[in-house]
């Protein structure tokens, strides 16, 4: 993947042309303005791109693109710049494309149980516009007062109903993406299971390397008849992770099964004030939703798992104002963890739950070596871990002990069996920790992926996956299906 | 159970050097899908058994040769099961072309499609290369989806060599109703649209069917709650629409898929007609033509397959088939495997 001969001559040229097309206040250039723009929610990594583009309609889009692509100009597209992997980072040669001013709902339908809408709608404006017919969007994702639709595809995001209801992946019809040559293409639709190659589960997920989301239709779901949550402590977290597996295993799928660590349980309590024991080790949160009568089953059978597994108190919400601060302590746990230390670093991996316990120790080691505090937060049901790192920005080198750390909680997932990345996505972030999971035959065929949507690479270049190069420079061990290349030699 | 993925590596790149197309064949049960096409048989059933599988991880990970019949008889065992309840067409069926056809069952609109279950595959792809890609977890974004692509490929873009997938915990309780039905369409949406444990709705020949699943009080109580009267040995019904062993399927005339947005008005085309999931697939035995069936299909907002008889794709166009064909390409640049299986050209 190569970032197009840029040829800085013709910048005047291009900006001339966008503001011709677009009218000059939708083309942003100054200083000041340019600002905003320069980094996403991952803002230790910060550029100043050549100019902010605000276009209205899905032809200007096109125009830009083509604009652009003439140009060799690489094009970023940004939502709502809530991402915390660097996804929406500018480039300092390349223009960014914000979808600010999509932030229409198009249609809600509630016969065929869909919502049509602009990219830059935020994610719960639709679940507000469709509850009028009983229906909801089911991905949750914790930033979902400010994250939007498009944003939320190109990540693929989840949140903490994702056990039971899916990624965005799952609840996605249909999307119309404009592609880097400025051709609109429409794929999926209220019908089910288009033919012909699955692009609708490539599209999503692919951090706007393949093409900018212009519309998204999503699929509705009946909202359940009652949702109860149950929250259990626990006087360590060991416990806590196999009284997940027991509910698992007793057949229940709960809409969210939740675990914060002692750390994040005080933070959280101190923000809040969720009603929290503070004096767990460890706290689980069990939401159970269906029919009023399998609720009530459920949540029986999940109050004896959890004491027969050690729990020293469990609890269930009185009612539907204490459920949702029960999960307001949970949503709030990032910036809960914010006020007690200056920065934090979240990291996003994925393991097999049955590995939970030991990956626990781990990080417990790991923050004992580099002398920095961690909060554990993550969603216990599909073994999603968010260990939130404490640091000290203002203290020199903290930062880079931070993503030290970081990377070494991300290979340890990769040994563990798992990923480096469960929805915050690689971004510029984890382009190192990509060298650790992928082989470059496998890194190769992505770039390929890439080139058939992209040839000439200007969409979103240089995230998401790491150059060959890159990763030969990184010199990353690369830890595949748990197993260290050659284990019969000795390393020191 | 063996694994013989080096063989079957060393079979594909030595293709290459002869410059063979490949017709990658496993339990030869789908056959009758897509094109019929031209290549040497590429035997894959061998590569067969399951790999890793902890029912409280709820994946599993088998080899693509595993039969449909072994993984099934796991996770009875286990008490878990194929959510998407898969179609297999025969005894012989496989995992790998299970995932390669895409294909779901009557669970599909409740619980999610072949598709939505695959969270990871190691594969060969046309250089002979092999690659892992998702994983073994339920959330995972490092790098593009490369797995769920494969699903519904129909092996044009490598060969399958491992799958892991999400599985379920069966139902405790599961129950059919039936009764006579003059607005099955409505009558499936409004279903569709109340948070009732359905997780299977048909209508044929003026009944509709509706199977609850779900926690024992979930279930007794949904069955106050509808109409219908309870149907003895339900489970034989959804079976013969899983496999198309319904009398319905019975028929010399070609027999189509019509997927369709689940609220849409019967299509004005003639022939007899069977709806599944929920009124968003629709089969049709009908006489006319190709072109005025494909399209009603598409301006009701659907499309359709003949699924049984040459035309199962719909022909693609524009940036879409380009897509399609760069993807190909990016793959399987010298096009050895299935060539024409999904596309005439490639």
């Amino acid at each position: 993947m190569q970032v197009g001969g840029l040829d800085k001559g013709n910048i005047p040229s291009l900006v001339g042309a966008l503001r011709a097309r677009l009218g000059s206040e939708a083309v942003l250039t100054d200083r000041e303005e340019l600002a905003p723009f320069e980094c996403d929610g991952l803002s230790v990594y910060r550029r100043r791109p050549l100019a902010v583009l605000l276009p209205s309609t899905v032809e200007e889009v096109q125009e830009i693109l083509r604009l652009c692509g003439a140009h060799r100009v690489p094009v970023v597209a940004r939502g709502a710049g809530t991402g915390l992997s660097g996804g929406a980072l500018p480039l300092e040669d390349g223009v960014l494309l914000s979808l600010a001013r999509f932030n229409r709902i198009l249609k809600i339908d509630p016969l065929n149980r869909s919502a049509t809408v602009q990219p830059g709608v935020r994610n719960l404006a639709i679940s507000d516009a469709a509850a009028p017919h009983g229906l909801y969007y089911a991905p949750d994702p914790s930033s979902q007062i400010a994250c939007t639709i498009g944003g939320n595809v190109a990540e693929n995001s989840g949140g903490v109903h994702c056990l039971k209801y899916g990624l965005t992946v799952h609840n996605l019809l249909a999307l119309k993406f404009v592609t880097m040559a400025g051709e609109l293409v429409e794929i999926g639709s209220n019908a089910p299971d288009a033919q012909g190659y699955d692009l609708l589960a490539l599209m999503t997920g692919s951090e706007g390397l393949l093409g900018v989301i212009v519309e998204a239709t999503v699929k509705l779901l009946p909202r359940p008849e009652r949702a109860q949550v149950i929250l259990a402590a626990f006087g360590d977290v060991r416990r806590a992770a196999e009284a997940v597996g027991e509910v698992i295993a007793a057949g229940i799928i709960p809409a969210g099964l939740e675990m914060m660590d002692s750390l994040a349980i005080r933070a959280a309590e101190d923000f809040v004030h969720a009603g929290y024991p503070v004096g767990a080790e460890a706290l689980l949160l069990c939401e159970l939703d269906g029919t009023s009568a399998e609720v009530s089953e459920h949540v029986m059978t999940v109050r004896d798992l959890m004491k027969k597994s050690g729990a020293t108190e469990v609890r269930t919400a009185r009612d539907e104002a204490e459920r949702r601060m029960f999960w307001k302590g949970r949503k709030s746990a990032f910036p809960a963890v914010g006020r007690i230390s200056p920065d934090y670093y979240c990291m996003d991996g994925t393991i097999p739950r049955k590995n939970l316990p030991e990956m626990l120790d781990r990080i417990a080691q790991l923050s004992r070596q580099y002398g920095l505090r961690v909060a554990n937060v993550f969603h216990a049901g599909d073994g999603n871990l968010h260990p939130l790192i404490l640091f000290d920005a203002n203290v020199p080198g903290e930062l880079d002990k931070a993503e030290a750390f970081g990377r070494d909680i991300l290979e340890l997932c990769v040994e563990a069996g798992g990923t480096v990345t469960g929805e915050h996505g690689v971004g510029v972030e984890k382009l190192d920790s990509m060298c650790s999971q992928f082989e470059p035959a496998e890194l190769a065929q992505f770039h390929a992926i890439k080139a058939a949507f992209d040839p000439h690479g200007l969409l979103n270049p240089g995230k998401g996956v790491p150059t060959l190069h890159r990763c030969a420079e990184f010199g990353a061990m690369h830890v595949h299906r748990g197993k260290l290349p050659h284990p019969e030699l000795e390393r020191f | 159970m063996a694994d013989i993925e080096k063989d079957l590596q060393d079979g594909v790149r030595d293709a290459l050097a002869k410059k063979r197309r490949l017709n990658i064949v496993s339990g030869n049960t789908k056959t009758f899908l897509g094109a019929r096409i031209e290549g040497e048989a590429f035997e894959v059933s061998g590569h067969s058994g399951i790999v890793d599988y902890d029912p409280k991880e709820l994946v599993m990970t088998a080899r693509c040769g595993t039969s449909i019949a072994e993984i099934e008889s796991a996770l009875r065992d286990a008490n878990q099961m194929l959510a998407f309840e898969p179609p297999r067409f025969g005894t012989a069926a496989t995992l790998g072309g299970t995932v390669a056809c895409g294909l779901s069952g009557p669970r599909r609109p409740y619980a999610g499609s072949c598709r939505d279950h695959v969270l990871g595959c190691r594969m060969i792809n046309g250089r002979g290369e092999i690659l892992d890609f998702g994983g073994r977890v339920m959330k995972n974004v490092a790098g593009f989806d490369a797995s769920r692509l494969m699903v519904g490929a129909f092996g044009t873009l490598g060969i399958l060599l491992e799958v892991s997938f999400k599985v379920l915990p069966r139902a405790a309780s599961s129950l059919t109703l039936v009764h006579e039905c003059s607005d099955p369409v409505g009558y499936l949406n409004s279903l569709s649209a109340s948070p009732l444990p359905v997780d299977a709705a048909a209508h044929v020949d003026g009944l509709c069917y509706v199977r609850l699943s779900g926690s024992d009080q979930a279930v007794s109580e949904a069955k106050q709650r509808l109409q219908g009267e309870l149907l003895a040995g339900g489970e034989v019904f959804w079976e013969g629409l899983r496999e198309q062993k319904l009398p319905f399927f019975d028929t010399d005339l070609p027999l189509w898929r019509i997927a369709c947005p689940p609220a849409s008005p019967m299509l004005d085309l003639p022939g007899h007609w069977m709806i599944d999931w929920g009124a968003s697939q629709r089969w049709l035995k009908s006489a006319a033509e190709t072109g005025e069936i494909r399209q009603k299909a598409m301006e009701a907002g659907g499309h359709a397959a003949l699924f049984r008889g040459e035309g199962f794709m719909q022909p693609l166009t524009g940036t879409l088939l380009l897509l399609h064909r760069n993807l190909k390409s990016a793959f399987d640049p010298e096009g050895v495997f299935n060539h024409g299986r999904l596309c005439p050209e490639f």
